[in-house]
């Protein structure tokens, strides 16, 4: 993927057609924001999907949980991907339904194996004091995918309020 | 998008000689809120000779592995010095992320300051 660095500001893209026909599954259309690593511009992002989510009622839980999994996925882009060096950029891509919310992260770091990661809930590694985010991630949101190189995370939560309108006409 | 300062609300008790600690942020999240935290406790458990310190969470709705972090330092800290730390009020949803982590059998964690209070041995 073709990640430029933009001298600083964020940018951000219309949906192609192809990401408008993706969006056919009923995801909604994808939208994607580049920024140059800096948590202040990561948390603008967060926000920004939040409030997306907010307007598709997402409950209070799933809320707490999406910003959960954003924070430690935006801080392992910036901060131990990209190492905060403002010549690299970090991509988002989401999109938000009724019934679910899908989120790409992509650093421009040389990526990891998080297969790799030692279990942060072993007994012996209890007094680490790092390296509980993708078990956070893991346990927050609904799935979660890290590519093969290991420098872009997918994280997806379904919306399990959302009720079908048409199951909802049924029970009336 | 600025988050507000992060404070410690420190109040010592000399009758029970222990300091509880508040928070005055809601979100313990940012990188400088933390960085500023952790200082914060860190000086305070410079300053005390066996530290008994109660943090409560009851101003806390949101946290991140980051801020676990820095609790575990501390919690090392204090033990380092032969004091004691215990946590109280936290939210059941906070609660569920030290439950994930399995943070819960690391930490002391109570359900109100009394509770953590009346915990603590004799100094």
């Amino acid at each position: 993927m073709d990640l430029r660095n933009d001298g600083g500001r964020m940018k951000r893209n219309q949906p192609s057609k192809l990401k408008l026909a993706q969006a056919a599954d009923g995801g909604g259309p994808w939208i994607t924001v580049e920024f140059c690593s800096c948590l202040n511009k990561a948390r603008c992002v967060e926000c920004e999907i939040l409030n997306a989510c907010k307007d598709h009622h997402f409950r209070e839980e799933d809320l707490f949980a999406i910003k959960l999994a954003l924070e430690e996925a935006l801080v392992n882009a910036v901060k131990h991907g990209n190492k905060l060096d403002p010549q690299k950029i970090v991509r988002i891509q989401y999109r938000v339904a009724n019934h679910r919310v899908d989120i790409t992260i992509e650093d421009q770091g040389p990526g990891f194996n998080p297969a790799e990661l030692p279990d942060p809930t072993a007994e012996e590694n209890l007094e680490m004091t790092s390296g509980r985010g993708i078990l956070l991630m893991r346990a927050y949101m609904s799935c979660v995918v890290f590519n093969p190189a290991g420098n872009k995370v997918t994280l997806t939560k379904f919306n399990d309020g959302y009720a079908e309108p048409r199951a909802m006409a049924s029970t009336l | 998008m600025a988050q507000e300062p992060a404070r410690l609300k420190l109040t010592r008790n000399d009758d029970t000689d222990t300091v509880q600690v508040e928070f005055t942020t809601r979100k313990i999240l940012d990188e400088g809120n933390i960085a500023d935290i952790g200082e914060q406790l860190s000086a305070l458990i410079e300053r005390e000779e066996k530290p008994r310190i109660i943090i409560s969470f009851a101003a806390v709705d949101h946290l991140s592995s980051a801020a676990l972090g820095t609790l575990i330092t501390i919690n090392n800290k204090v033990k380092h010095k032969g004091g004691q730390l215990r946590l109280s009020d936290i939210n059941p949803q906070i609660y569920e992320v030290f439950l994930i982590t399995k943070l819960n059998k690391l930490f002391r964690i109570y359900p109100t300051v009394k509770d953590a209070q009346e915990s603590l041995q004799p100094a």
